[in-house]
């Protein structure tokens, strides 16, 4: 937001810090220190050092999950026409299923659709003291036999690693033998320290297994990647929506309402967009590195974001019928939009709002929060790194650790023979010198006010804190904090879910954004939490009734 | 079509379980420890277990689920996790400062074999375990049973580390509910206080996972058994446990070490099944049992004879745990329905067993399966269509592509409120339960009438 003066001042927060930390035994005061940050911006726009993607601390209640989660459940969980089979005990599969709202829509009613289906090995006993490779095998075999699919994927759990199950073998054997594209990952929760090491192994896999497979060239001008959008409540049906009415072709969404054919044909695109870096940034680096398709970061959650993301698209491609359309488009789409967000803002400005979640969404949805005059107070993420807090720029000095290093990266080159670069080298002088940026994040922490509060991985105790802290008039976050937020009397909405609503995507789901905001902090319920005898405790002097 | 993919034809299965009518031990080991005053569960393994175990139970109680985890690293996973878990003790009494932690293992931790015995008495020489402060367990590995076998092991937790025995007898009951909902466990409760037994209930989640919004969380609420009752235990005249595979364990226990005999009863869900329960208590504590109670049983009895007409019949298809099937199918056959495919994801010899009996005598056959998926429950009612569906959430799946009725009950309820304040168990709950199922079957008969046919009164 533009004004200049700080949120709150320096010492306030300090204070505010070092009353957390005190909480805690020293070794995890010392850790925690690091990560909870008073932002300050440079002229340079440079930021203060935030620790990020670090262990979390055992017996501290955090928000994150594990790495299977980010595989399975974020990244191969939407794609429809997959059978995903889970290989372990029969907990890790029940609880991703179906749990994670992403919306996905047949172009045909015969199309296949595995989401609403849930496969597991379901490990008993003597499949961990013997092995489950052998039970792995028929699992993928009786998936076959009643289903036929087009591919079947395989994930590991944290025993499998433990046993020694190669569950790649297995998926080379039945690949061979079934003769269809059976592909596996090693994404046992206890590697690297969230699910964000998830995104990684889901992104090599589908890039090793999948990407290249098709070499079709569809028909349709500018040609596009949606990476990083998850189609959570339709929002990918939304962002479609709008870049079909602009006439960009949408070769693949990774992994929204995806298939598996997309992901096979993806490398056609002629520009990646970027959605949630943390989560694909690395298919989108691989993908420029090996076919040359360039990318750009983009978000389409907030209008103006959205109307900005559009513009550098048509940017991207430089032609004056795509740059009129999306003008047009945007030029249709703002009135209703400025409207409902006149209106929401007229209950909402001022008001203030905190939130904690995922790995883009923190950042993202202050957009929407700024449209409706609210400040963000305090934010950060639950599994993102530094490049997402402090900016790119920062990567080449981020510490590689041991637990990232147990993550494979994979050596890519370029393909000689698909490689193509998608712009000469005059074009991209041309967009450079207009001030076109490819592979641009700026991250979180310049976006924010000075004077806020910047917490990674934050934790049960210091969300606490916060709230007696700032007040805020909303906290953002996930599911297990839902709750534990409302019994304090602050409306809380889940960033992850979206409580069951959305989409916040793009223009309608702005407006959708809004209009939520204001029934939430506008709510006449938290006015009746105490009962009137609470409030008013004294007793009249004569009863009323004579 | 959301299961287009399930074929009619039957095809067995060796290795793949598709949607699963069950899910891990360890959320319902946390489940149990929220059922403890002041007490912090926590999961000893990989953070994601723990993350999705509460994610589970907040999205069925729509209340905080709070639990710790021991965050493994590859590294723990290689060497062990006793230094998380000692760290882990530490960080828990000094931030979070419950009376009790109770440590449940998951599949990583029992793969490498942690001892939670002696990695809790590490914490304890060191100094991490605060005087008057208790750390308990359960092992909790997912590759056996199911959520109630966890379930059933942390009630059993609970007595190995609890109860004693001062050999001085009390007048009291132990209660071992079953893996019931906080509304069922309230509702056992003031049946047992209207009879005027003395007890002790545990787990009891009422107070905790039911709780009302007061502008102020409470990390541990109100509810929940004490560690002081906890103790009493051993000195009990005896051990009413409900529901064979969530409760058996405890009171077995109870009784091995202790000398406190134990009854073995079903779930008191339905009217059979209460009006067992009920006696089981008369005869227990010599009392009579007074009116209040027999009027709630007579209204219930009223509703089914008024309504008899619209259950008479009609077929039911049933998931979930054991010990609700078994009370289920024998509450449906009291209103002469018919029970025709249950399955329980839980394995167990007893369950197929104990539905054989009480089915024995029908003139039809019928489906159970236990260690089942409700991928073959839905072939099965392709097979053979029903009336009504029984189950979790996850059944409305099959309900919408197959049109049927469908009731939920059982873990986890994710879309409907009401399971945490309105029980099933007892008259009451069993009152409840009719007026569900009649508004389901009513409801489409209304929908189904032609107009000629539209009835204003049923
Ligand atoms: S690893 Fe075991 S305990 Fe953890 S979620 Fe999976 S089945 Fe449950
Ligand atoms: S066992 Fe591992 S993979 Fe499964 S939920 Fe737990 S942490 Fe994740």
């Amino acid at each position: 937001m533009e004004s200049s003066k700080p949120l709150y001042s320096g010492e306030s927060l300090e204070e505010l810090k070092q009353d957390i930390l005190k909480k805690y035994p020293t070794k995890v005061a010392r850790k925690r220190a690091k990560q909870i940050i008073i932002n300050t911006i440079d002229e340079k726009e440079k930021v203060p050092e935030i620790g990020a993607n670090a262990r979390t601390i055992p017996g501290i209640l955090t928000q994150r999950g594990c790495t299977y989660a980010g595989c399975k459940g974020v990244i191969l969980g939407p794609t429809r026409d997959l059978v995903n089979i889970v290989h372990g005990p029969i907990g890790c599969s029940f609880y991703a299923w179906l749990t994670r709202r992403n919306q996905t829509r047949l172009k045909t009613p015969d199309d296949e659709n595995y989401m609403t289906y849930c496969f597991s090995t379901d490990m008993q006993d003597s499949d961990i003291v013997f092995g489950g490779e052998g039970k792995l095998k028929t699992a993928v075999q009786e998936a076959y036999d009643l289903f036929k699919p087009k591919a079947i994927s395989i994930f590991s759990t944290c025993p499998v690693g433990l046993i020694g199950d190669d569950v790649h073998q297995v998926a080379r054997e039945m690949k061979a033998k079934l003769g269809i594209n059976v592909f596996a990952f090693s994404c046992e929760g206890y590697k690297g320290v969230s699910q964000s090491a998830g995104h990684h192994i889901a992104n090599n896999g589908i890039f090793k297994h999948v990407v290249g497979e098709d070499d079709t060239v569809q028909d349709g001008e500018y040609k596009i990647n949606l990476l990083g959008e998850y189609n959570i409540g339709g929002d990918g049906f939304e962002i479609d929506r709008i870049l079909s009415a602009c006439g960009i072709k949408v070769i693949s969404t990774y992994s929204g309402n995806s298939t598996y054919d997309q992901f096979a044909n993806s490398h056609t695109a002629d520009l990646n967009t970027v959605m949630c870096h943390r989560s694909i940034n690395y298919v989108a680096e691989m993908m420029e590195t090996k076919f040359g398709i360039p990318w750009i970061k983009i978000n389409f959650i907030g209008a103006k974001a959205t109307a900005k993301s559009l513009r550098k698209i048509a940017e991207y491609f430089g032609e004056q019928k795509l740059i009129d359309t999306v003008e047009e488009v945007i030029a249709k789409e703002m009135p209703e939009v400025e409207s409902a967000m006149a209106d929401a803002r007229s209950h909402c400005e001022g008001k203030t709002a905190m939130m904690f979640v995922g790995g883009s969404r923190a950042h993202h949805y202050q957009e929407l929060f700024n449209e409706l005059g609210m400040r963000t107070v305090s934010a950060g993420y639950e599994f993102a790194h530094r490049d997402d807090y402090e900016g790119r720029k920062v990567l080449p000095t981020i510490k590689v650790d041991a637990d990232s290093r147990n993550i494979e990266e994979l050596q890519i080159e370029k393909d000689s023979a698909r490689f193509r670069a998608r712009k000469t080298k005059e074009q991209l002088k041309t967009l450079a010198d207009k001030g076109f940026t490819f592979k641009d994040y700026k991250g979180m922490m310049p976006g924010m006010e000075q004077g806020s509060l910047v917490i990674d991985d934050i934790s049960h105790y210091e969300t606490e804190q916060l709230i007696e802290f700032f007040e805020p008039d909303v906290v953002c976050a996930g599911i297990k904090e839902k709750f534990v937020v409302q019994k304090s009397g602050v409306p809380m909405k889940q960033l992850h879910s979206y409580d069951s609503g959305g989409p916040y995507a793009g223009f309608r789901g702005a407006i959708n954004f809004y209009k939520e905001i204001d029934r939430m902090v506008n709510s006449r319920v938290w006015a009746y939490v105490k009962a009137p005898w609470q409030k008013n405790p004294e007793l009249s002097g004569s009863y009323a009734w004579e | 079509m959301l299961l287009k993919h399930t074929p009619v034809e039957i095809m067995e299965r060796k290795a793949l379980v598709i949607n699963p009518a069950k899910t891990c031990q360890p959320v319902g080991a946390m489940y149990a420890a929220l059922g403890i005053h002041a007490c912090m569960p926590h999961s000893h393994g990989s953070q994601g277990c723990c993350s999705y175990h509460r994610s589970a139970l907040t999205r069925h109680y729509k209340e905080p689920a709070m639990a710790t985890t021991s965050s493994f690293t590859e590294g723990s996973s290689v060497f062990g996790g006793q230094a998380n878990l000692v760290q882990a003790i530490d960080n828990i009494f000094t931030i979070y400062e419950p009376d009790i932690i109770a440590v449940h293992t998951t599949c990583l931790s029992e793969t490498i074999g942690d001892d939670i015995t002696q990695i809790s008495r590490k914490a304890k020489d060191e100094g991490k375990v605060p005087e008057g402060k208790y750390v308990i367990h359960a092992n909790t590995p997912s590759y056996i049973g199911s959520h109630v076998t966890g379930f059933a092991n942390m009630c059993k937790g609970m007595v190995d580390y609890f109860s004693e025995k001062t050999g001085v007898k009390t007048n009291r009951f132990n209660i071992i509910p079953g893996y019931v909902e906080p509304s069922d466990m309230e509702e056992i409760k003031r049946l047992l206080s209207l009879m005027g037994v003395e007890f002790i209930m545990f787990p009891d989640t009422s107070g905790v996972l039911n709780g009302p919004m007061t502008g102020r969380f409470s990390m541990y609420p109100d509810g929940g058994v004490t560690v002081e009752q906890l103790k009493q235990t051993g000195d009990s005249m005896g051990t009413l446990a409900l529901g064979e595979t969530a409760s058996s364990l405890a009171a077995k226990t109870l009784d091995t070490k202790f000398k406190v005999p134990c009854e073995m009863l079903e779930l008191p869900i339905g009217l059979s099944c209460t009006d067992a329960f009920i006696d089981t208590l008369r005869k227990a504590a010599g009392i009579t049992v007074p009116d209040a109670i027999t009027y709630e049983r007579g209204q219930m009895v009223d509703v089914i004879t008024d309504m008899h007409q619209y259950f008479y019949g009609k077929k039911v298809a049933l998931f979930g745990d054991p010990d609700q099937l078994i009370s289920l199918t024998q509450f449906f056959l009291d209103l002469d329905m018919k029970p025709v495919h249950i399955v329980t994801g839980t394995p167990g010899k007893r369950f197929e067993k104990v539905i054989r009996s009480m089915t024995a005598d029908l003139p039809y056959n019928i489906n159970v399966r236990e260690s089942g998926d409700t991928f073959l429950l839905h072939q099965w009612i392709k097979n053979e269509p029903v009336d009504l569906l029984v189950g979790n959430t996850y059944g409305k799946y099959i309900a919408r592509d197959e049109d049927i009725p469908f009731l939920r009950h059982g873990f986890p309820i994710v879309d409907r409120v009401g399971h945490s304040y309105f029980p099933t168990v007892g008259y009451k709950g069993g009152l409840r339960l009719l007026e569900k199922v009649l508004d389901l079957l009513l409801d489409r008969i209304d929908r189904d009438a032609k107009e000629e046919s539209f009835e204003l009164v049923l």
